[in-house]
């Protein structure tokens, strides 16, 4: 004779003080056994009145804040809050700021993918050792940064018509030295994580994105190119100076938390394609802003655009980033709206978890590449 | 298809060779057999050696003087107290009795100006926007006090820094500066050449 076991579902909170949850975040899980069968996140607890903030301060005032949304990534936070600028009081860029922030935004995309793939390492549980050796080349990218701009996260450093002030002089040089050095520590992390079987245990056919959601849900990023949708906006909308450059746009397959992972470093390898171009193509003078970007930076309260609106957008590392600023003439947007990726990633994350253990919940997380700084604002 | 295992062998021989990398004699044992090393000792044992930063490197504002302290560029026009992203700058003008400007070495100056440390977050804004070069960025990071509100609140005196200070760590920006206020010198006072070597014959420049 037979006795059904009596059990019950259970209602756990992972977060929001949880070391895997990056940062302060909470999922309400419900569970049966060890699998997920409902799962809430919960958001709001970094909220920082950005946008707020940002309609009561001028237009070059928000870009400090800008930094703070996707503390991984302040360069192209900045280039995209420049780009919506320019298009709302039409600013002409120089030349050499175009290639100064492009070389920039692409550094950038090689901090956060290179940060994210060690996260998403040590939310497996392979504690330090392949996060330190990311974090080591991340390093040197800061450095890079400190030197042109003078702080290593928080950049502050693009403005609208270019760059707040020219890189100083043996920069480039010593930014071609570690773009072509790039390739040889991709390999080397290559070689510790791509092809370890433990990795592709955990990760292949977990957290199964299919291509229909992800295109409906408006998921953008390296989370899209995973499912297989080619849907890349420096090809799509070819903004700055893009089109000059001849790159390939990676695809996964699946749509696993394999394939998150792959996209990220063969993007990384495109990016590093990119970064030589720019290197070689920029010219050797000339202004790195131009004359009304540099009189805008001066004098923020004299920048009053004529009455609109306008959406500016980039492929930032984790996304489409776009603001979008209503102006009413004043010296403050009226309306100042940012359109983060991970917010808008995070939320097909109940649907990648159901049926899955607890376990992968956090590598599934890991691999949406979330900073909660860019969620909350 | 790969063997089973191979994958993880070779991780390991990437930690492995990482971990030679960090000693002297490893260093040594890489070079016998044929492999390149890199110094894989990347961090300090800070406080003991600090990193060296680049020249560039902001950090906490500080205001600037002229050869004495209360020669001070800065006239309290409030600009970037207006433009402070997170609003951590507070300055009142000094006034006589009758409510009037008081001016010292022709300008007006601020008789009250803070920068609280806690909320200022080093963002380089007010140097941007100050049309005197009168603040400027500051390099010293290790500003922690023990108290909780007055320490927090650097005052003038303690902003003030001379001329000197801001080009010994800023030299390349500092020259710029230099030349900008040369320029609205000279523009300022055209009949009063500030060299007495320069031409006075030189016709004034077309505008």
């Amino acid at each position: 004779m037979e006795q059904a076991i009596e059990s019950q579902l259970l209602e756990i909170s992972l977060g929001p003080q949880h070391p895997s949850t990056h940062g302060v975040f909470r999922m309400n899980a419900t569970l049966d056994g060890e699998t997920i069968v409902k799962l809430k996140p919960v958001m709001g607890y970094l909220h920082r009145n950005h946008e707020q903030i940002g309609e009561s301060i001028s237009y070059i005032a928000s870009f400090p804040f800008t930094d703070r949304l996707d503390y991984f990534s302040a360069m192209s936070n900045n280039l995209g809050l420049a780009i919506a600028i320019e298009q709302l009081g039409g600013i002409p860029v120089s030349e050499r700021g175009e290639y100064v922030r492009v070389i920039m935004a692409e550094l950038t995309r090689l901090v956060n993918h290179t940060a994210v793939t060690g996260f998403l390492i040590n939310d497996m549980g392979a504690f330090g050792t392949p996060l330190l050796y990311a974090f080591r080349e991340r390093e040197k990218i800061l450095d890079l940064f400190e030197a042109a701009s003078g702080s290593r996260m928080m950049c502050n450093y693009v403005r609208p018509g270019g760059v707040r002030e020219d890189v100083p002089a043996g920069w480039l040089a010593q930014a071609k030295q570690l773009v072509d050095g790039y390739p040889r520590f991709l390999d080397e992390f290559e070689m510790l994580l791509t092809d370890n079987e433990i990795i592709r245990q955990r990760t292949q056919g977990v957290g199964v994105l299919s291509k229909e959601l992800a295109v409906n849900a408006s998921v953008t990023g390296p989370m899209l190119r995973a499912t297989g949708v080619n849907y890349d906006i420096r090809k799509v909308d070819g903004y700055s100076i893009y089109p000059r450059f001849a790159f390939k746009i990676p695809l996964g397959s699946a749509g696993d938390v394999y394939d998150r992972y792959y996209v990220r470093i063969l993007e990384m390898r495109e990016s590093v394609k990119i970064l030589q171009q720019a290197l070689k193509q920029i010219p050797d003078s000339g202004p790195a802003i131009s004359p009304k970007g540099l009189a805008i930076g001066k004098a923020p309260r004299t920048f009053r655009p004529a009455k609109g609106d306008a959406y500016g957008r980039i492929e930032a590392p984790k996304g489409e980033l776009g603001f979008y600023l209503v102006s009413d003439g004043s010296p403050q947007p009226y309306r100042y709206h940012v359109r983060a990726p991970s917010f808008v990633n995070l939320t097909v994350l109940e649907d990648m978890c159901l049926g899955q253990k607890v376990a992968d919940t956090i590598i599934i997380l890991g691999s949406v590449d979330i900073v909660l700084g860019e969620v909350d604002r | 298809m790969a063997l089973i295992g191979t994958g993880v062998l070779s991780g390991m021989g990437v930690v492995f060779k990482t971990f030679l990398e960090t000693y002297p004699w490893g260093r040594v044992v890489l070079r016998t057999v044929g492999v390149k090393p890199t110094n894989g000792l990347v961090t300090v044992e800070y406080p003991d050696v600090k990193q060296q930063h680049a020249e560039r490197f902001r950090y906490f504002p500080f205001l600037v003087y002229d050869q004495t302290p209360d020669n001070l560029r800065c006239v309290a026009c409030r600009i970037c107290e207006q433009e402070c992203p997170p609003q951590c700058i507070h300055i009142i003008m000094e006034k006589d009795e009758q409510g009037r400007p008081v001016k010292n070495h022709g300008r007006t100056l601020p008789k009250v100006f803070d920068i609280d440390t806690s909320v200022c977050m080093s963002c380089r804004i007010c140097v941007d926007v100050c049309p005197f070069d009168a603040i400027e960025m500051d390099n010293t990071y290790e500003l922690s006090s023990e108290g909780r509100f007055t320490e927090m609140i650097y005052d003038k005196q303690r902003l003030l820094k001379s001329d000197e200070y801001f080009h010994s760590i800023h030299p390349e920006e500092a020259a710029v500066v230099d030349q900008r206020l040369a320029a609205k010198k000279a523009k300022a006072a055209p009949s009063a050449p500030s060299q007495p070597g320069a031409s006075p014959a030189a016709p004034p420049p077309a505008i």
